[in-house]
């Protein structure tokens, strides 16, 4: 079976021009993952976890290497793949769950969590129901949903991002701690939504404080620390 | 150091836009050198950089109200082949009144301010023929509908209404003929906090319900954040840098860029 | 052979006081404007012994067509009797010989200030009409560079502004006299400033029309059979005056272009404009034998 995704020799450094000065955050990384496959990215603070995905989102330009992305319209780079390519693909296959929502000033939440399906063409009404259902189903309280997430706790925004972030399946989804300030019943809500996406064939390579929350989904850890064997089993998640 | 992009493969569709080689000079100053740029139908460009990096220059040539010294400009659309910066007078003057769509910082630039709202609106549909008043009325109502203007104030003239309101008018005298192509220069300088917000979400809305293809020139970085999907970061009348806008604020790459996202943010 | 034989003898002006440079100006420059009905044409505008403002371009148009055997007719706001118009009836006659008239059916020649005659008007007559204010597009446009350009490009999209703040402002078209009006499907023209009720007499006339302006320098022209479309949206019809149902107080002559006179009770009482049609309908229902011609408008509406 040829893998979702296939990273081969994959490096980022940043280069501060302003302090004349250069830092590799990772380099030279290699690992596949397929349909339906989960990978618990793990490695100590600084070892470029987050810098990974966003990488792999191309929010952050790689330096060097191949990232193989099997998507509908056949394989591509994503380290080379023009921008409006990596646009297109961001709206229908891959997936990018932060920690933080991107509210926007006098958009409802349920506008905001209904955004990613109207821009992929489905008409509001519909659109709209589905997202209450998944407003619902991570426990944002009805009387929020027309309300302004700019004003929302932490914990609640993050609901309504994770809502929206998770509204529409992707081939590949990048989770990045998306546990972080939830409460209990959000939290067994997100997974169980995950394991649906992941039976559906969703490939996922996440960052979590907390792995215990997602253990179960756990197909394979890779740490990233430097000069540390770069994949281990599942059986060994240091949790 | 890092990778050169490849030609776009999945998305087959043609740039509405492309600006090749776009060379302007006023005496001996440079406004813009060999400018280059490509634009997707639907998609959002930014384009930002400092006062007199040429980017309102560029977005005036888009509107074709200035021509460069060199270079060309062309727009997929049907009827329309070559270099637009070649067409003469007349045809550059049907095109802007019905392909493109402008809305200018200062709006005494786009509004007639002693005529009514709706009048400024329904400008653009005679100039391309309209003749029934009531269409004109409607079209001019649903227009300025659309860019969430208060309808009571349907007639008011512009030089009454606010910084807010005014651009509203601007932006419904914009999208009135539904244009390929919607420009913005610089639309919420100048206004509120609370009223750029409210600007900023009409223009989002209509991006996400008619998916107009649009470029906007801001100094504002906040601004670009928000609306665009790609931002072409301009000094001195060159490109410096292109990228999707998470890309150009997460890991800019040119020195430039890297000294701009910071200073603003 | 003598000098004598080869010049001239000395006359203290040119005939029709123009001299033949001059004449030789208007002429070209009035069939230029013929050739593009409704376009404005420029024209060094000479002086004649006469303020600007007070009919010289209609007065140089007269003076460049006149001949001994032309009759002549001036009116003034339809009146044959007003000061300026008497002045320049006589001015054109002493300059030029040509007999005056004050019939509209037998002048070959009428210059008229704000009003074409009631009496329809022939391929042979010449209608010469002073314009004050030449550019329609002045009052949208205030730089006249860039409104000839508009001409240029038929960029009328400001005229048609216009008309729709009017009826946004006040329900209806507020424009009265010099109502802009297309001419032959390309040029917008300000007809003059006569009345709303005198425009579609220029649609498909018979009649030339050549309109001119002396302050402003310059001449336009109807010619006959030619389109005059006063510019109406197409679903709020053009509306001439409300005269067609009064009635003149001294002729009784009804459904024409009226002057109200207002009465001391405060009431008003209607006069036809055009004065020599009324003394015509004087001396009919007196019981003289006066020919009449036809009317454009009849029981006070134009037939369409």
């Amino acid at each position: 079976m040829t893998p979702v995704l296939d990273i081969r020799g994959l490096s980022k450094g940043f280069t501060m021009h302003h302090l004349g000065q250069g830092f590799a955050a990772f380099s030279d990384i290699s690992f596949a993952v397929n349909a339906g496959e989960f990978v618990l990215l793990k490695g100590a603070n600084g070892a470029g976890k987050s810098t990974l995905l966003r990488t792999l989102y191309r929010s952050y330009l790689p330096q060097a290497g191949q990232v193989l992305f099997q998507s509908a319209h056949g394989p591509i780079d994503l380290a080379r793949a023009a921008d409006i390519d990596i646009t297109y693909l961001r709206q229908t296959e891959i997936g990018f769950v932060t920690q933080f929502l991107v509210a926007r000033p006098r958009v409802s939440a349920e506008a905001l969590v209904a955004e990613p399906l109207r821009l992929a063409g489905m008409a509001e009404p519909e659109a709209l129901d589905t997202a209450r259902h998944w407003l619902q189903t991570f426990g944002v309280k009805d009387t929020l949903w027309p309300a302004y997430p700019t004003t929302f706790s932490g914990g609640e925004q993050q609901k309504v991002n994770l809502a929206r972030a998770l509204i529409r399946p992707h081939k590949l989804l990048l989770l990045d701690e998306p546990t972080a300030s939830l409460d209990a019943n959000a939290r067994a809500a997100l997974v169980r939504r995950l394991a649906d996406l992941k039976a559906q064939g969703t490939a996922m390579i996440g960052v979590f404080h907390h792995p215990g929350d997602v253990e179960h989904l756990i197909d394979r850890v890779i740490d990233l620390t430097p000069n540390a064997p770069l994949q281990e089993e599942r059986q060994d998640v240091a949790v | 150091m890092t990778l050169t992009l490849d030609a776009p493969r999945i998305v087959k569709t043609a740039p509405l836009v492309q600006i090749r080689g776009v060379n302007k000079s006023y005496g001996s100053v440079v406004a813009l050198r060999d400018v280059a740029a490509t634009v997707y139908p639907g998609e959002v460009l930014g384009i930002v950089g400092e006062s007199g990096s040429g980017k309102s220059t560029l977005l005036r040539m888009m509107n074709l109200e200035e021509t460069p010294d060199a270079g060309s400009y062309t727009l997929d659309l049907p009827d329309l082949d070559g270099n637009l910066f070649d067409l003469d007078r007349f045809a550059r003057r049907m095109l802007c009144a019905t392909r493109i769509g402008i809305v200018y910082q200062n709006p005494h630039l786009g509004l007639l301010m002693r005529h009514s709202s709706s009048g400024n609106v329904a400008e653009r549909l005679l100039v391309a023929g309209e003749r029934r008043f009531a269409v004109l009325r409607e079209k001019a109502r649903e227009a300025l509908a659309a860019s969430e203007f208060p309808l009571e104030r349907l007639d008011a003239p512009p030089i009454e209404l606010s910084g807010g309101m005014q651009q509203r008018v601007q932006l419904a005298k914009a999208i009135a003929l539904e244009p390929a192509l919607l420009l913005l220069d610089e639309p919420t300088t100048g206004l509120d906090v609370s009223v750029q917000a409210l600007v900023l979400d009409t223009l989002k809305r209509l991006q996400r319900d008619r998916h107009i293809t649009m470029v906007i020139v801001s100094h504002d970085l906040g601004v670009i954040r928000t609306l665009a999907d790609r931002v072409m970061v301009m000094r001195r009348g060159e490109v410096v840098e292109v990228g999707l806008a998470d890309q150009i604020f997460q890991d800019p790459q040119h020195p430039y860029t890297q000294q701009l996202v910071h200073a603003k943010l | 052979m003598t000098l004598a034989s080869l010049t001239k003898p000395w006359a203290p002006m040119s005939y029709g006081f123009l001299d033949a440079s001059a004449k030789r100006e208007l002429r070209r420059k009035m069939i230029k404007a013929v050739c593009v009905p409704g376009c404005q044409m420029p024209y060094a505008s000479r002086e004649v012994p006469m303020a600007r403002g007070w009919g010289t371009g209609g007065l140089q148009v007269s003076l460049t067509l006149i001949h001994p055997q032309m009759r002549v007719k001036v009116i003034d706001q339809g009146a044959d009797d007003s000061v300026n118009a008497a002045s320049i009836r006589r001015f054109l006659a002493r300059v030029s010989g040509a007999p005056a008239t004050l019939d509209t059916l037998e002048a070959d020649l009428i210059q008229s200030r704000h009003r074409i005659p009631e009496e329809i008007l022939r391929e042979d007559q010449v209608l010469v009409l002073q314009v004050p204010n030449p550019e329609p597009l002045r009052s949208v446009q205030p730089n006249m560079s860039i409104a000839r350009q508009m001409h240029g490009d038929a960029d009328y999209g400001r005229m048609w502004l216009q008309l729709y703040e009017q009826i946004v402002r006040s329900g209806r078209v507020m424009q009265g006299a010099s109502y802009p009006s297309m001419v032959n499907g390309r040029h917008v023209m300000t007809p003059s400033p006569i009345p709303r009720w005198d425009v579609p007499k220029l649609h498909m006339a018979q009649h030339l029309t050549i309109l001119s302006a002396g302050r402003e320098k310059r001449i336009f022209a109807v010619p006959p059979y030619t389109r005059v479309e006063p510019l109406v949206f197409d679903d709020v019809p053009y509306r001439v005056e409300e005269h067609g149902g009064l009635t003149c107080y001294r002729s009784g002559a009804k459904g024409f272009f009226m002057n109200e006179i207002p009465q001391g009770d405060g009431s008003s009482a209607y006069e036809v404009s055009d004065s020599e049609y009324g003394v015509k309908a004087i001396r009919t229902r007196d019981g003289e034998a006066i020919e009449t011609g036809e009317t454009w408008y009849k029981n006070g509406e134009m037939p369409q």
